[in-house]
């Protein structure tokens, strides 16, 4: 691959040594979210077992590495943990007063939060394609501020929601990623930091319309899923999903599922930039759309990291499976669409890796792989029976 | 994995060779990813493991055949699927051998023989000419910086030129092999852990698939597998509370096989737990693990439930469904259509069959279900309001009739309120899928079905209603008309008995002229419904009531209800009616038993797979080459450098390590 010198100077490069990047505000972002973790194993530590706590111990180091790594996660986190906590408190321990207290009805309750998310997310939808457009650097400010306010929103009202399903009922309460409703939202938010991340690392946002757009389409689906559907009520958890497996299965298959997304967004915005320039090389749409390099990177780095996250998620899956099925592989229609994808993702990944392909055939490639993988994400649920259906048992 | 066909030298071309080529090659590789992803499709789409007359049904006979033929019953498990997993992890395997050698040497040793043409075409190349600078200090510099860097270097002296070569982060050439390592060693122990024994078994002739409903007691050895006998096995076991089994069911295509265990699990007691909601919280199976050999007389106590399995000297048992273990039924049966009046008690037990309905027509009944609670949603809630009722016990049978057509019907024990109303519940269906139609039948005020059995009995009764009508004649009617009037009456209510009120409508239709049908009809329904309500009162009558003032509000509504209730009872199709008057109950729970002796082989694939993966995509191995050459007072200093992975990433490092240069050359 040659490396342009315009590629080159996209990159925000940081010296590599690791006691270079650890500074001090570092260690002081550690010691808070250490700090914050340890007060709420305090609090609810009566609900969890060993289990649940090492994976509350993993998380924390996540969390710190992960602030440590792309510096805005820290605002975001806290911004987010300070609504949760002003929730809470609003709550303290009546789950009616979500339709009473002023700051829970409009802006905290979880209900209330996910449809500020959806306005937001739509909202910055529009203001990228503008910016793009436009080339308008204010609005893009603004679109990316109301990217960031949405996910922030959206991150609040799962924690929330967490913590609502605990005051409806002690047996009720679970993580909220245990049915399509919130599964729904937790993609769009994986999806959005994603694409946030590449928009931070890569001085631009000229990706943005395109990302926000399949975050749109979730909102849209949310939207028809509340209230055509009333699929937004806190529901309680099937025997077959109270794990502590579910904690972790979950989020890791949405990073997957986010990434894949997200690549496939920028193949089609890799596909229109490579018409649109060859039809007018010098036209107003080759020159607004994302040049055709960044988007060959971005789409690999984002498949690549999907594939590595699908892996994982998967290989947790068959240890959830081995504990709750009696076999770690049973050949269940999702399982096997899981595999079908990650076949489907190794493929693209050998082609390009060994066979050096680019281009064109790629990114429509990834734009087909959002099929397959949505297959396996919506269609297994909707069109085939099996043991992720939780019919009886 | 390196595509090296392309740019090998060369080579005699052996047959082994040859086959090296083609099972290494990543067009193999590729083609063989997409072809399991496709193949992988058929089975989700096409229902496995079924039993074998719902295909026929769905196919046909031919296709039904066709099909079983190329194992579309159990794609996962058919010969072709094997054959091209194992082509995968054979090609993937010659990969690694190939590919092993050339990674062992890029990992362990330093190429210091280049050529200053080769190194001036790396895409990352950089050249000076330093006046009066001595080739040594320059090496000592690039030492440092290199060392900072974490890169280890080996420097050769060629004579004119001296080459230092340097690399860093040379294991992440190991993601290769722990990827590709990990897909091969997961595929082996799949294969352990699946079907080939029992395949090889049935191959040898030491295994037959049986395909008869035979008990546990009654299968011939040839059918069972002592314990041990293959290292990999799933089977289900369907315990009543209770009982004891030392065996599970394998199933086979559209038979099965019986797997003995070294132990025996006794199910001492099943319980499911349920949220307010209705919803199932739990279910859980309290048993006791019989093992002479191992545990002696005290058997092992333990609570199996979802998510829980308990693993014993290597079998995993998990809770994987439950039903009735033949729960014991005591049943009132009141006659529908025959004008008797008493009902005859019946004993039954969930699973079995009874004889019913006497020779001139008989009835088997087949006691299919019997369910504790029925939470329902409340009938009565608005939409998103979500409440639940615990409507009780309930059992549902079929009636089949000589000719082997059934009918299924679902009862309620106790009267249900609806509308401030109580009612017997009972539903009906034809069709095996197919919603139930409900007859409801007042509860009089014994809360008992008998007052609208006893009514319904007398409206049969032709001698009975007769004799009624004659003693109760109407004043000042004229003998002759009497008898005529009491004769249509009787029709009346036979139309009615027999085909609810569209009988009555249908009949008008027959016999009256168009013009006048209408009128007629009201008024044959009229008179129906006074002799109805005549009926009614006199079976209030006979109950004991007083009924010479009229009847209460609360009579009156039975009444109606009753008349809903007899028009139903036309398609009600049951010459019966079964009233579950008590019950024992006896749960079985449905526990899969699992040994998989491949488990530990796959485990280690998953992390070899995960660090692999990891290691591949985000790290690479890092390679510069300095050229150094005395020139004429000045050193030709050539820095090249490569990076196996993460270009762009190398790319900038390899630029601040040319200013980091410069500036430290230039001091």
């Amino acid at each position: 691959m040659s490396v342009t010198r315009e590629v080159m100077l996209e990159q925000q490069w940081e010296p590599s040594s690791f006691s270079q990047r650890f500074s001090s505000l570092d260690g002081l972002w550690a010691l808070l979210v250490m700090a914050g973790s340890i007060y709420i194993w305090w609090l609810y530590r009566s609900y969890m077992d060993s289990y649940e706590i090492a994976i509350q111990a993993g998380s924390t180091a996540a969390l710190i590495a992960w602030g440590v790594y792309w510096k805005p996660a820290r605002p975001f986190t806290l911004v987010a943990a300070a609504l949760t906590a002003l929730a809470l408190w609003r709550y303290d321990a009546t789950y009616e007063l979500r339709l009473s207290d002023f700051w829970l009805k409009y802006f905290l309750e979880s209900q209330a939060a996910f449809m500020w998310m959806s306005a937001l997310y739509v909202l910055a939808t529009i203001t990228y394609f503008a910016a793009m457009f436009t080339r308008s650097d204010f609005a893009g400010k603004t679109a990316t501020a109301l990217t960031w306010c949405a996910t922030a929103m959206g991150l609040t009202g799962l924690l929330v929601r967490w913590r609502e399903s605990y005051l409806l009922g002690a047996d009720i309460g679970h993580i909220p990623v245990s049915n399509l409703y919130e599964v729904f939202i937790l993609f769009a938010l994986i999806t959005a930091l994603l694409y946030l991340f590449y928009e931070d690392r890569h001085r631009t946002r000229s990706m943005g319309g395109f990302a926000l757009l399949v975050i749109s389409g979730a909102v849209g689906f949310l939207l028809w899923y509340t209230f055509d559907r009333e699929a937004h009520h806190i529901q309680p958890l099937i025997p077959a999903l109270q794990s502590y497996w579910m904690k972790i299965h979950v989020p890791a298959n949405f990073i997957g599922y986010g990434a894949f997304a997200l690549a496939a967004m920028l193949g089609v915005a890799y596909l229109l930039q490579n018409w649109a320039g060859t039809r007018w090389p010098d036209g107003q749409l080759a020159r607004v759309l994302p040049p055709l390099h960044l988007l060959d990177d971005v789409i690999y780095k984002a498949i690549a990291l999907g594939f590595a996250a699908f892996t994982l998620a998967t290989i947790l899956g068959a240890l959830w499976a081995a504990e709750a099925w009696g076999g770690y592989w049973s050949w269940d229609p999702k399982e096997t669409w899981a595999l079908i994808v990650w076949l489907n993702y190794a493929a693209w990944l050998h082609l390009r890796m060994t066979k050096g392909w680019r281009g064109a055939p790629m990114a429509w490639w990834a734009v087909i792989g959002l099929l397959v993988t949505l297959f396996a994400f919506l269609g297994v649920n909707m069109f085939l029976s099996g043991l992720h259906s939780y019919g009886t048992l | 994995m390196n595509d090296t066909t392309d740019c090998k030298p060369l080579r005699q071309r052996t047959l082994r060779w040859v086959l090296l080529e083609f099972l290494g090659s990543m067009n193999l590789a590729i083609t063989l990813l997409v072809v399991v992803a496709v193949a992988s499709v058929i089975g989700t789409v096409l229902q496995q493991n079924q039993p074998y007359p719902g295909y026929i049904l769905k196919f046909g006979p031919f296709w039904f055949e066709v099909f079983r033929q190329i194992g579309l019953y159990n794609v996962y498990g058919s010969g072709w699927f094997m054959s091209i997993l194992a082509f995968l992890i054979l090609s993937t395997s010659v990969c690694i051998y190939r590919q092993a050698p050339v990674l062992w040497r890029e990992m362990t040793q330093f190429r210091t023989r280049v050529r200053l043409d080769s190194l001036r075409g790396f895409h990352q190349q950089a050249e000076w000419q330093l006046r009066h600078r001595e080739a040594s200090i320059v090496q000592k510099t690039l030492g440092e910086i290199l060392k900072t860097r974490g890169y280890r270097w080996h420097i050769e002296d060629h004579g004119d030129h001296r080459v230092i070569a340097a690399t860093k982060g040379r294991f992440s050439r190991l993601g290769y092999l722990c990827t590709h390592a990990a897909v091969v060693i997961i595929g082996i122990g799949g294969l352990l852990d699946g079907n080939l024994w029992l395949k090889f078994k049935e191959w040898s002739g030491d295994l037959r698939i049986e395909t008869r409903d035979l008990a546990a007691r009654d299968l011939p050895p040839e059918s069972r597998l002592a314990p041990g006998a293959v290292p990999a096995f799933r089977g289900n076991v369907m315990l009543p509370e209770g009982a004891t089994a030392n065996f599970v069911f394998l199933r086979v295509r559209d038979g099965f096989v019986l797997q003995e265990l070294p132990f025996a699990i006794e199910l001492k007691d099943f319980q499911v737990a349920y949220y307010d909601t209705g919803q199932p919280k739990s279910f859980a199976s309290e048993v006791l693990i019989h093992d002479q050999e191992h545990l002696g007389s005290q058997p092992l106590a333990a609570t199996i439930r979802v998510n829980h399995p308990l693993v014993y000297r290597g079998y995993a048992i998990y809770q994987s469904d439950f039903g009735d273990g033949g729960s014991k039924l005591e049943m009132q049966v009141w006659p529908l259509i025959a004008p008797r009046t008493q009902p005859v008690a019946a004993r039954g037990e969930i699973g079995n069959a009874l004889k019913i309905g006497g020779p001139s027509a008989p009835l088997t009944l087949e006691l299919n279900e019997f369910r504790l609670f029925n939470l329902l949603p409340e009938p009565s809630a608005q939409p998103g309001d979500r409440k639940f009722r615990n409507f009780g016990p309930s059992f549902s049978f079929k009636l089949r009739n000589p000719a082997g057509e059934a009918q299924e019907y679902f009862n309620y024990m106790a009267p249900a309120q609806l509308e401030g109303r109580w009612f017997y519940i009972s539903g009906k269906r034809t069709q095996p899928a197919g919603p139930f139609t409900y007859l409801h039948i007042p509860a009089d005020t014994q809360n008992s079905p008998e007052r609208f059995l006893r009514f319904n009995a007398r409206l049969r009764d032709r001698e009975w209603l007769r004799e009624w009508m004659e003693r109760s004649p109407a004043p000042g009617n004229n003998p002759d008309f009497q008898h005529d009037f009491n004769q249509v009456r009787l029709n009346l209510i036979e139309l009615f008995t027999q085909g609810g009120f569209i009988a009555v409508t249908e009949q008008a239709k027959a016999v009256v002229p168009a013009g006048r049908l209408k009128e007629a009809t009201t008024l044959y329904l009229n008179i129906l419904r006074d002799t109805l309500a005549d009926v009614f009162i006199q079976v209030l009558h006979d109950e004991g009531m007083n009924v010479e003032q009229g009847i209460s509000d609360q009579e009156e509504a039975f009444f109606n209800d009753a008349i809903s209730a007899l028009a139903a009872l036309a398609d009600y199709g049951s010459p019966f009616y079964l009233q579950l008057t008590g019950f024992q109950q006896v749960e079985a729970s449905g526990l899969q038993v699992t040994r998989s002796g491949g488990t530990a082989v796959v485990y280690t694939g998953f992390a070899l797979l995960i660090i692999g993966i990891f290691v591949m995509l985000y790290t690479s191995h890092r390679r510069l080459w300095i050229w150094l050459a005395d020139e004429e007072g000045a050193t030709r200093l050539v820095l090249a450098g490569v990076s196996s992975r993460r270009l762009v990433e190398f790319a900038g490092e390899f630029s601040e390590l040319r200013t980091a240069l410069e500036k430290q050359i230039n001091d």
